[in-house]
């Protein structure tokens, strides 16, 4: 009720664009960071594709980034080359994919979907926000060290990561990234409970949760994933920081570098892999529910008919989840496990496919005569299903523990996490951009270039992943410098990969100079583009009932009353072919 | 400055299309929302190029590449290992053409178009019943397949294999070979020295690191004397980094002290036939081997990709491997055509700046007299002889 009180306040400029409570501003800011972020995050990408599809060449373009330093003579430095490899690596998967896409679409959507004036708590919600930039600028800064960023992988096993005297990263950098993630913990925990008890306490008069879109579900277990995760990271974050400035030995035994021999005995190296993973494999569904959340929202919406199986749909997500946290020993099956538990990690991890099969067949049958209708945001959640078919895949070759000694660590691993993960999760992040920008700044993105964009980054996305995985199945690791290895003792191979990573390497540039379009289109429509009318996309769920300018409180009067699940679309006997969530039922009515 | 050039040039493009596509839409008097029927044929038709692209580029390079170019597994259990790969990648790749071509086809079939009324159709139990049966199943066959490969692969080895250990430190690898007995001599890295690379135990070799420990010490605290003594200056932090570096290797030698009462004499004369090499791993076809996987610093990972084996070596901890080597390094040769092939050992976990540097040729003898000869010419005591 304060809430609404609130809405007739005249705000300053500070309260409501900066240190705003209001979860609508609070989304976007998490957005136009994320954007920010993941510009960086191509970037360094695009500056190690360099190296790898050019070993060795002079380029002034890695000199005019890198400087003298990490590029002299404009061949890039090794330390510099994992370091970019690393950093990439944690601002797309925790910067990106989880501060930036849950981040954005739980803050704007949760409440207005479930019909709440704002979130259970704004004053944490903006917390959390600012923490979340305050690790991004300590990510982004650490860059800039004198003994570079944190550069032993973005999974930071030890002892490489505790000890300098084993790669300079481990250093300053390495303090840096630490503290960075842990500030990014707290932030994601803050989010994730805000979001947890809006969803179970703030729904609008009924909104049952068998009445609610699928985004909220998708979002609300992702929150509780992370809630439940998250701490695990801290904790061995904590033990790392521990035996790096302590000297204790949780991690560390028996181990003598760069020539000094060190006192610590009795700790497991291995037991950090159990601890990071232990959050590492619930954060792929971390990255993965919200995008998959957004799309069955956008397929159903598009495609003019109900989501196929909504009930197997919110099964799917909770036996994903379930399973998430049962699965993380499969990224461990080689490092001397007891193999009856790789046996078991084996199991658990292909039953992770059935839930997903359901969840991809069900999108398809939703597609199956629909009334298609090819907005960008639809263009983009078929890319989704398409890449989460493709990487889901290589998946059940990487679960299965003897081939994975082959291909563990290969580049077929990056390949399959990028389709799977990182392609799949950020053209649901574009679809969610297209299809929700009138809400977040009341005006309508252009079309046409939309569909440039789309079909540059999908074309583009393929090009660079489909070749990776033959790079990886003849035996190329990842994290590798160049390949110049392979040239003593097999030419032919070798010049397979060296023609794959030159292939890969221009579809990389050409895709990254691509997503200018997409920056483009977004600040030139959040300014200038067409004025958005109350419901662009003849929408069910309660967003769209919300008035086009933003108010604080959401709704000038009343909250709106549910009637009926968020799907009705094309439903027999409806002059419309859609019901929006707040329209009562008709005298006989069914629900569905 | 060409950089500057094409981001520049990326924006100029973007505003005119911007700019073009604006002028048409008001000409038109179309809004964004307004999806045309144009606009669903145009990607509807876009979309089944792109499903031809894709997945004609999987078939290409299926032909062109297969298997990434690695020739046939040399080793027993990489036979099994490839068997079942063809079969996973059969099943896979149904799954990957007839799935995503199911999702194109519904969607470039069901374009809109206006007027249309979609289907409403929210639920089948039976077909959402099939469609758990089916890959539940498929998944179940991949499983046992899958899970009896492992089983085979991890099993315990037989009684004929023979001992190796591979030593792992940035950036290099040493073997170890376990001489006669069969029987690795017992090792501690607080017994490693420029003499003892490996730190195997030995009388002497413990009796050297408390010498080189006591070494340390002198030195330290000569160093320590000459600051007090105003002939050197250190910095407070610097004197008190070397106190707790002397206080530190004088309790290592309290620990190597207990070692020597710990081992008796018939543990210590076990690695008294060890050797090893620094350059090259050589086996013997159709012996099987385990390998003792030890790492020095931080964490590497032995990968040896043409007997498709892999095992993290884990500083602190011995990790295991068995394999045997089914075609000599010749015979490979004469297989793939290529005069100059050899088999290789990786480092497959990241380890620092030397990462992709870090390998050992790895050859296999068709005999054991083969071998011998490498071995009389190649190979060392572990401890070095002053």
């Amino acid at each position: 009720m304060s809430a609404h009180a609130h809405a007739h306040h005249k705000e300053s400029f500070i309260t409501k664009y900066i240190f705003s409570q209001d979860h609508k501003m609070i989304g976007k800011q998490f957005l136009i960071t994320a954007i920010f972020m993941a510009i960086v995050g191509v970037f360094l990408s695009v500056l190690f594709r360099v190296q790898l599809g050019w070993p060795g060449e002079s380029s002034s373009f890695l000199n005019m980034f890198l400087g003298d330093k990490w590029a002299p003579d404009g061949v890039m430095h090794r330390g510099m080359y994992l370091g970019l490899v690393t950093i990439h690596g944690t601002i797309m998967v925790f910067f990106v994919l989880t501060g930036g896409l849950s981040g954005t679409f739980s803050n704007i959507l949760i409440p207005l979907q479930i019909g709440a004036r704002d979130m259970a708590s704004g004053f944490l919600n903006m917390l959390s926000y600012w923490m979340f930039l305050l690790s991004s600028i300590l990510m982004i800064a650490s860059l800039f060290l004198e003994t570079g960023p944190a550069n032993g992988g973005w999974t930071i096993y030890p002892p490489l990561s505790v000890f300098e005297e084993a790669i300079s990263g481990s250093g300053m950098g390495m303090t840096m990234w630490l503290t960075s993630m842990t500030i990014f913990v707290a932030s994601s925990l803050i989010g994730s409970l805000n979001y947890i008890v809006t969803v179970l306490n703030l729904r609008t008069k009924g909104m049952k949760m068998t009445r609610m879109p699928l985004t909220i579900w998708a979002f609300f277990v992702t929150a509780i994933i992370g809630v439940l995760s998250f701490p695990v990271l801290v904790s061995a974050v904590v033990l790392m920081l521990m035996d790096r400035l302590l000297g204790t030995s949780f991690y560390i035994s028996d181990v003598i570098v760069g020539g000094e021999m060190m006192e610590q005995s009795g700790g497991s190296p291995i037991l950090y892999e159990h601890l990071f993973w232990f959050l590492g494999h619930p954060e792929v569904y971390i990255i993965l529910l919200p995008a998959l959340g957004l799309t069955s929202e956008i397929v159903s919406t598009n495609a003019r008919k109900p989501i196929f199986g909504y009930r197997a749909m919110i099964g799917s997500i909770l036996a994903i989840a379930f399973l998430s946290f049962i699965v993380w020993g499969h990224h461990m099956f080689v490092t001397g496990m007891n193999p009856f538990l790789g046996g078991v990690f084996v199991f658990t991890t292909l039953l992770i496919a059935i839930p997903s099969a359901v969840k991809v067949f069900n999108y398809i049958t939703t597609l199956w005569k629909g009334n298609i209708r090819f907005s960008p945001a639809m263009l983009f959640s078929i890319g989704l299903v398409s890449a989460f078919i493709t990487g889901g895949i290589t998946g059940i070759i990487l679960a299965d523990s003897a081939l994975d000694i082959q291909v563990h660590d290969t580049m077929f691993v990056v390949a399959h996490f990028h389709v799977v993960m990182g392609l799949s999760a950020i053209l649901g992040m574009f679809a969610g951009v297209y299809h929700w920008f009138p809400k977040m700044y009341g005006r309508m993105m252009n079309t046409k270039l939309g569909y440039l964009h789309f079909w540059i980054t999908i074309v583009c996305a393929y090009g660079v992943f489909l070749p990776m995985h033959f790079v990886g199945i003849g035996g190329a690791p990842r994290r590798y410098y160049d390949y110049s290895v392979y040239e003593s003792f097999d030419g032919n191979q070798y010049e397979m990969i060296m023609d794959l990573n030159v292939i890969i390497s221009i579809f990389a540039i050409i895709g990254s100079i691509g997503q200018i379009i997409f920056i483009y289109n977004f600040f030139y429509s959040a300014r200038k583009g067409q004025k958005a009318v109350q419901n662009p996309w003849k929408s069910n769920t309660l967003e769209w009932t919300t008035p086009v300018e933003h108010i604080h409180g959401n709704w000038a009067g009343e909250l709106p009353t549910v009637h009926r699940w968020p799907y009705d679309y094309s439903k027999p006997g409806a002059d419309e072919d859609f019901i929006p969530q707040n329209v009562p039922l008709k005298d006989g009515e069914e629900e569905h | 400055m060409i950089f500057w050039i094409i981001i520049i040039l990326a924006f100029v493009t973007a505003a005119q299309l911007m700019k073009a596509t604006l002028l048409a839409k008001k000409m038109a008097n179309k809004k964004e929302e307004d999806i045309s029927d144009a606009d669903n044929n145009m990607n509807a038709f876009l979309l089944g190029l792109f499903a031809v692209f894709m997945l004609g580029q999987v078939v290409y390079m299926m032909f062109k590449y297969g298997n990434g170019l690695l020739p046939v597994a040399a080793s027993e259990h990489g036979q099994q290992i490839d068997f079942l790969f063809n079969l996973n990648w059969i099943i896979v790749l149904a799954v990957f053409f007839i799935v995503n071509s199911a999702l194109f086809a519904f969607a470039i079939k069901y374009r809109g178009k206006k007027g249309n009324k979609a289907y409403y159709f929210a639920h089948d139990n039976r077909l959402e019943m099939i469609w758990t049966i089916i890959p539940a199943s498929a998944l179940a066959v991949i499983i046992i397949l899958g899970l009896r490969t492992w089983n085979d692969i991890t099993s315990k080895p037989s009684d004929d294999t023979k001992i190796v250990e591979v030593y792992g430190e940035q950036f290099k690898w040493t073997v170890r070979y376990s001489g006669e007995d069969n029987k690795l001599g017992y090792a501690d890295y607080k017994l490693v020295t420029g003499e003892n690379p490996l730190g195997v135990v030995t009388p002497e070799s413990m009796e050297g690191a408390i010498k080189s420990f006591d070494n340390d010490i002198r030195k330290l605290s000569y160093k320590l004397k000459q600051d007090s003594a105003q002939k050197e200056m250190y910095s407070h932090v610097k004197a008190h980094e070397m106190q707790s570096k002397m206080e530190k290797y004088g309790r290592i030698k309290e620990r190597v002290f207990k070692m020597q009462k710990h081992y008796k004499s018939e543990q210590l004369i076990v690695a008294n036939d060890d050797y090893i090499s620094k350059l090259e791993l050589h086996l013997i076809k159709d012996q099987e081997y385990q390998f003792i996987f030890r790492a020095k610093d931080v964490m590497h990972s032995a990968y040896f990709p043409h007997f498709r084996a892999q095992m993290n070596v884990v500083p602190g901890q011995r990790t295991k491997f068995k394999l045997k080597p089914i075609y000599t390094t010749q015979e490979m040769r004469d297989m793939t055509g290529n005069p100059d092939f050899n088999y290789v050992l990786l480092c497959n976990k990241i380890c620092g700046e030397g990462h992709s540097n870090m390998k050992m040729i790895v050859v296999v003898d068709d005999s054991i007299e083969e071998f011998n000869k490498w071995k009389k010419e190649n190979t060392s005591s572990p401890i070095a002889k002053k």
